[in-house]
């Protein structure tokens, strides 16, 4: 409507005066509809607004309180063992049948038992991921692809605790005769010494069982990277006559470095943090051991001892569980910090570097 | 091109295949090194799905390297190699995927029945004979699922959906609130879950008391977990939505706000649910939060302010980790908690999935 009216015949003056008045009347009847003075009625329009925007801003700050809280509310609840002594307190002096003297040397065995379980899960988990990277990003059909990555994201959606159940009934007696082997073997190495657990409740076990819930992340992230080589660079390597794997070496790997780091990272702290698979599968000692294949030199971690523990645990005792789940928040959150801060800074140099010949 | 130079010119058929394995070779090679292994292991009696896909993997690799080796030259023999390498990863990812699966149904249907999920059941003592009856049924958990994953959901959507429209639509990329909050939001997804149970234990053990835990701080927990994931999925959906959508909207005056809920949240609704649906279903598997956060009961309760509550995770665990007198029976209501558990997260994708297709914005 508004287009067209500058149009009309120019029959007279007063009719073009009349009509221009029209227009300028019904814009001012459709604004005055909702409010009286123009004045009033954008101030109720930016209140409508800056409403909207406090909330949205709470809610983003939010996220800091949260992360803050959770800090916080570990520290006031953990803090009365940490700080309690060892020696004398009922609950704590011989807490899970041992002297330990003060909350460092109780924490230290399952601290490493965490760190120790991630990097087997890692080790056995993380090259099977970058290769089904690959393998979806760069050698399935073009068509396959999307497919297998959803069944590869299936994985993701498993709940841990089925994991668990699976890796108890049908992990560990499947891992037992490679344990016997190892054992036989390679038994020299202080990995594999023995005894070797009849019942298949070992590291291993819990390892496998924790490489498995970590491939999807490993994977989702370094193929989304792989992604986003250079096409062109991928293109001049075999033009150059390399073949497909001198052309990953060449092109997609040291593009991709950074963020198969960071992904490597992220799942260390995934399987840090994973509870019911461990609690669930080996049978734990607090202590420091790097065996693999026993069922009673196992190294505890802190997730699982949390859950076997808190519900049969005196208020104290909760309490040193809560430390140690604090010591298990500050090393992932470290982890993850590291991760993402690798992670953020190629992004950052992917994008100013690489802006053209990316796949489409 | 390598066949050409490498093989000597004075060579009477010379073509540009020659020196090359055909391309038929790798797939035939593969199924002819099964039926091969498969046939030896039955002969000698030791069949086992497991030992002749190593076995068939192993025996295809080494064939193809020196086959590859001897006609094309080393370097393609590795890219082979390589090749074969990859597939097999694919496979070692899926086996557990697909025993995983295969294990819940199967020993899952044993106990599966009508019964099993319309009525409460676990072990009961009668002080009279003393003797513990063990009745199959997760409704306690099933309804306990329900109540701690929807207030979860009630409390997270909204604020995560927020928190996302805030970092899309009005902080700039140079604001600094927004780039430690993204940070922060990533960090976030990392934290392990029980930790996240202690926190909510922590939060209600100061508030309440010593004996604090309830449905309602399971969901705190949950909601820890679940808000990371909704920020990170409202946000990528928003990001899809045209600025040329924005910019008609507020050149014909419509506010910033109204703008945003109208035609930005609109166009990006589908992909919103299906966002805040997958994260549902995450959360809805976490055993070790509502484990720290609600504890565990046979008992059925459905008020999330007081008492224990029961979720098919949990009850899953606890069956298995702590059995009653009857461990047989203990650890088959684990089994059927754990596959109505997948069964219920296999629901809330097949939601999402259909939500994303029907729903989706429809393109003119």
């Amino acid at each position: 409507m508004l287009a067209r009216s500058p149009l009309p015949p120019p029959a007279g003056g007063q009719t073009k005066d009349a009509h221009t008045c029209e227009i300028k009347s019904g814009i001012v009847t459709d604004v005055a509809q909702t409010g009286d003075a123009p004045d009033r009625l954008v101030g109720k329009r930016r209140a409508g607004d800056r409403f909207f925007l406090g909330l949205s801003t709470t809610a983003a700050a939010s996220i800091m309180v949260i992360l803050a809280g959770v800090a916080i509310f570990l520290i006031l609840k953990g803090l009365p063992a940490i700080t309690a002594n060892w020696d004398t307190n009922n609950d704590l002096a011989g807490y899970q049948n041992k002297h330990w003297g003060s909350f460092g040397n109780y924490v230290l065995p399952m601290l490493w038992g965490s760190i120790w379980s991630a990097l087997i899960a890692l080790v056995l988990g993380a090259p099977v991921a970058i290769g089904i990277a690959l393998f979806i990003s760069h050698y399935a059909p073009r068509r396959l692809a999307s497919a297998l990555a959803y069944v590869v994201d299936l994985l993701a959606a498993v709940p841990s605790i089925v994991f668990g159940l699976w890796g108890i009934i049908v992990m560990r007696p499947f891992l037992l005769p490679l344990a016997d082997f190892l054992n036989q073997y390679l038994g020299w190495i202080p990995l594999f010494q023995g005894p070797v657990s009849s019942t298949g409740s070992t590291m291993l076990a819990g390892g496998v069982v924790l490489a498995v819930m970590i491939l999807p992340i490993v994977t989702a992230l370094t193929r989304e990277i792989f992604l986003q080589t250079p096409r062109l660079n991928e293109e001049a390597a075999l033009a150059l006559g390399a073949t497909r794997w001198e052309m990953i070496k060449l092109a997609v790997f040291p593009y991709a470095r950074s963020g198969m780091v960071s992904a490597i990272l992220l799942g260390l702290g995934r399987a840090l943090g994973e509870t019911m698979a461990i609690a669930l599968i080996i049978s734990p000692s607090l202590l420091f051991s790097v065996k693999l294949l026993t069922d009673g030199f196992n190294s505890q971690t802190i997730a699982a001892n949390i859950a076997l523990n808190f519900p049969i645990a005196t208020d104290i005792q909760r309490s040193a569980l809560i430390g140690t789940g604090l010591m298990l928040f500050v090393v992932s959150l470290a982890v993850n910090m590291i991760a993402r801060g690798i992670l953020g800074r190629s992004e950052r140099k992917g994008r100013t570097s690489s802006k053209m010949g990316k796949r489409a | 091109m390598t066949a050409v130079t490498s093989a000597p010119a004075t060579a009477p058929s010379i073509s540009l295949t020659s020196g090359q394995l055909p391309r038929w070779i790798e797939p035939a090679l593969a199924i002819g090194t099964a039926v091969v292994v498969a046939a030896v292991l039955l002969v000698i009696q030791l069949f086992n799905p497991a030992v002749w896909l190593i076995l068939t993997a192993v025996f295809y690799l080494i064939a193809i390297s020196v086959g590859s080796g001897i006609v094309e030259g080393r370097r393609k023999a590795v890219d082979r190699v390589v090749r074969g390498l990859v597939v097999c990863a694919f496979v070692l990812a899926v086996a557990p995927l697909i025993s995983t699966l295969w294990t819940v149904v199967a020993q899952g249907l044993k106990v599966l029945t009508w019964d099993f999920v319309t009525k409460p059941g676990g072990s009961v003592f009668d002080p009279n004979t003393l003797a513990v009856t063990n009745t199959p049924g997760a409704l306690q958990a099933v309804v306990g699922t329900l109540i701690i994953t929807g207030i979860a959901a009630l409390i997270s959507v909204p604020i995560g959906i927020l928190a996302a429209v805030y970092l899309t639509e009005y902080a700039l990329p140079s604001n600094p609130l927004r780039r430690v909050i993204t940070f922060l939001v990533d960090v976030m997804t990392g934290i392990p879950s029980i930790v996240a149970g202690l926190f909510a234990f922590s939060l209600f053990a100061l508030i309440v008391g010593p004996k604090a835990f309830s449905g309602f701080s399971a969901s705190i927990a949950l909601c820890v977990l679940m808000i990371p994931i909704v920020i990170r999925s409202t946000e990528e959906m928003i990001r899809l939505v045209p600025n040329e959508l924005r910019e008609a909207s507020l050149a014909l005056g419509v506010p910033r706000a109204t703008t945003i809920i109208k035609v930005v949240l609109r166009t990006a609704a589908s992909g919103i649910v299906t966002g805040v649906v997958l994260a549902v279903a995450r959360v809805v598997g976490e055993t070790a939060p509502i484990f720290i956060a609600a504890s565990f009961t046979d008992n059925f309760n459905a008020d999330p302010f007081s008492g224990p509550m029961q979720t098919l995770p949990v009850m899953a665990y606890t069956a298995y980790s702590f059995p009653g007198k009857d461990i047989e029976a203990s650890q088959a209501q684990a089994w059927g908690a754990a596959l109505l558990l997948v069964i219920v997260v296999v629901i809330f994708n097949l939601i999402a999935r259909i939500v994303a297709k029907a729903f989706a914005p429809k393109s003119r």
